[in-house]
This record gives structure tokens, C-alpha cells and sequence, in this order.
């Protein structure tokens, strides 16, 4: 798993995967993105070089670029998908404590996150939080709902949808 | 009973455009009975095209009952399928026999309006709504060559959208 953040600029993405690219590493999942004006990377990587190498080689272009970047050993492999089936919608004036709130009702109700995303919008003296989570649940909507609304999120929407996956 | 291969991705043909049916015989009847098989064998499938066993013509299988508190016309065999009329959209995850471990969110239209044939040749016509309604527009398109990861909308970028959607469906 490669892990890498920094100042955004452009090529990050080009030099990174040039080097993975050059040892034939094979790239799979992979999420990439700006965040508050840094780039971050995470990556499954696919090598026959061992971790300790690739981080020697990504280390020696990473400082000129001024990114951290990690590699570590980890398990795991393409074609292991799990089909979200609940989605957890969030919006409110931006606190600190409502990521927390949510995700403990939702732990407490053996709701296992598998993708969770958020952003601060809104007036820069007026932050709005959004946050949007997928979810695989055993538990019926209507208890991950009633589990919500008992944890008292105050001025906070939050809102609870079934996810239908068509097979066609 | 004639299960056939399911064609999958990144085979070319998935790409083609189907050929209208112009023969409603016994062979488009035997061929519908293999759509059908082939639907029933593999995973839990509401609907399946033509084209995804390799027949390129105007032919889908939608059926949608199976599903509890769904809309639906029960089971259907619709020969060159046409939508005259559109309203309103809706984003959902679709998934694929011929995109194996793969699924993603893809708006498209909450009602329609369906012209379509049965196997003998008579006109049929429906309001479609909802997941029915999805299931079809998912099956025109391989008829034309396209496969829903071409219709994929980015989830972030829908972070902001959803609230919308919901504002205007609560009036």
C-alpha cells in the first residue's frame, strides 16, 4: 500500500508512477485526490520488489517534490468488492464532533463503512460540513435512523437511504 | 434449456450496434428462450440484452417483480424497444453481467414512456417508473453499444447534488 501527501502541483501522479512504472510494478485500486490543497495518494501496488526498496526509490524523488511518501507491506488484492447497501447522508453548520456522532451510531449498529467522503463548504464564515457514507448494514434502515436520531446531532441533518444495486 | 456465454468487457462486440428484429418466427422465439436461460443461470440479473450473448438484435428481458414494493410489468420480452418520452431523473447504482465487479452511480430518467414489440409482432406500450424504468434504459443501451461505466457519474461531485434532488422531490 502506498501512501503519499503533499503540496499539490502538477506531475505528482506522472513521477510516482513513472518509477512504480520503470520496476514493473502493477497498479490496482487506488484513490487519489486534493485536500485542503495537498495531493494525496493511496495505492494498492502490485511488486515483485520488496516495500523497503520501492521506498528507497519513491524517497529519492519524493524531497525534490517536497511529498512524503510510504510504502508498507500490506494484504490484499484486486476483485475483493463489497456492495455498499445503506447510504448516510450528512449536512450541517460545520462543529467539531459531528463525524464522531454519526460514525459511533452507526458502529453501534454494526454498520461497516466502506467508503466515507467529506468537505467544508458553504461561506467562509458560515462553514456547512457534508459528509456522504456508504455502508454495508445487517441492520434494517429504520434502526440505523432511530440510532441516529437518539445520538442528538442538534442542527444537523442527517439523513438514511437504501442503496439499490441493478443487476442487468 | 441453452445457456449461452455472457460476452464481457473489453470484448469489442459489446460496443456494436444491435439490428432491428424484422422476423418475428419460431427462431427469434428460441432465441428469446436462451436470453432468458442464460439470465436465470447467473447471478440475480433483473434484466439482460441481446447483444450480451452475442445475438445483435433489437431484443431485452426485464423483469422486475422480484423485487418487493417495485413498480413493475412483470416479466418481459421487448423487440426493438423505443422510449418516445422522458421526466424527470434519478441517480442509482448499476451493476452488470458483462462488467464483472464493477458497479457505479448512473442518472437516468425516473419515468418513461415505452414502445416496444412482443415476440409475435403485436405493439405494446407502458409507463414505466423507477427501478423498472432503469432496468430498460441499462438494456436500450447495450442494444446501441454503450455500457453503464460509459454513463458513471462521480460520486463527489454528487456530494453536493444530492440535497437538491431531495429538496425537489419532498414538495
Amino acid at each position: 500500500m502506498l501512501t503519499l501527501v503533499g503540496q499539490d502541483h502538477t506531475g505528482i501522479v506522472a513521477a510516482v508512477t513513472r518509477v512504480l512504472s520503470d520496476h514493473d510494478c502493477m497498479l490496482s485500486e487506488a484513490s487519489m485526490m486534493r485536500l485542503g490543497g495537498n495531493f494525496s495518494m493511496m495505492m494498492m501496488v502490485g511488486a515483485e520488489a520488496s516495500a523497503e526498496t520501492l521506498n528507497t526509490l519513491l524517497n529519492s524523488i519524493a524531497h525534490s517534490m517536497g511529498l512524503c511518501v510510504h510504502v508498507d507491506e500490506a494484504a490484499g488484492k484486486p476483485h475483493q468488492h463489497i456492495q455498499p447497501n445503506v447510504e448516510v447522508r450528512v449536512m450541517g453548520a460545520d462543529r467539531a464532533g459531528i463525524v464522531s456522532s454519526v460514525t459511533s451510531a452507526l458502529a453501534d449498529c454494526e454498520v461497516n463503512i466502506v467508503d466515507l467522503e467529506s468537505d467544508v463548504i458553504g461561506k467562509q464564515d458560515e462553514p456547512v460540513y457534508i459528509m456522504n457514507i456508504l455502508g454495508v448494514s445487517t441492520a434494517p434502515i429504520e434502526t440505523l435512523q432511530k440510532r441516529l436520531e437518539e445520538a442528538d446531532l442538534k442542527a444537523v441533518d442527517v439523513s438514511v437511504s437504501a442503496v439499490e444495486t441493478l443487476i442487468a | 434449456m441453452a445457456v449461452q456465454d455472457i460476452l464481457t468487457i473489453p470484448d469489442e462486440r459489446l460496443k456494436q450496434v444491435s439490428q432491428p428484429v424484422e422476423s418475428f418466427d419460431e427462431q427469434l422465439h428460441w432465441q428469446l428462450q436462451d436470453l432468458e436461460d442464460t439470465r436465470q443461470a447467473g447471478p440475480a440479473a433483473v434484466g439482460i440484452a441481446a447483444p450480451q450473448i452475442g445475438w445483435f438484435q433489437r431484443a431485452v428481458i426485464v423483469d422486475v417483480s422480484g423485487r418487493k414494493k417495485t413498480p413493475s410489468h412483470g416479466y418481459l420480452e421487448l423487440i426493438n424497444p423505443e422510449i418516445l418520452e422522458w421526466d424527470d431523473f434519478k441517480l442509482g447504482r448499476e451493476g452488470c453481467l458483462s462488467v464483472p465487479d464493477f458497479t457505479g452511480n448512473v442518472i437516468r430518467a425516473k419515468n418513461i414512456k415505452l414502445r416496444a414489440f412482443d415476440r409475435h409482432g403485436s405493439m405494446l406500450e407502458f409507463d414505466m417508473t423507477g427501478f423498472e424504468a432503469r432496468a430498460i434504459q441499462h438494456e436500450i443501451d447495450h442494444l446501441d453499444g454503450i455500457l453503464f461505466p460509459d454513463r458513471v457519474v462521480s460520486r463527489r461531485s454528487d456530494l453536493f447534488q444530492r440535497k437538491v434532488y431531495q429538496a425537489s422531490t419532498k414538495k
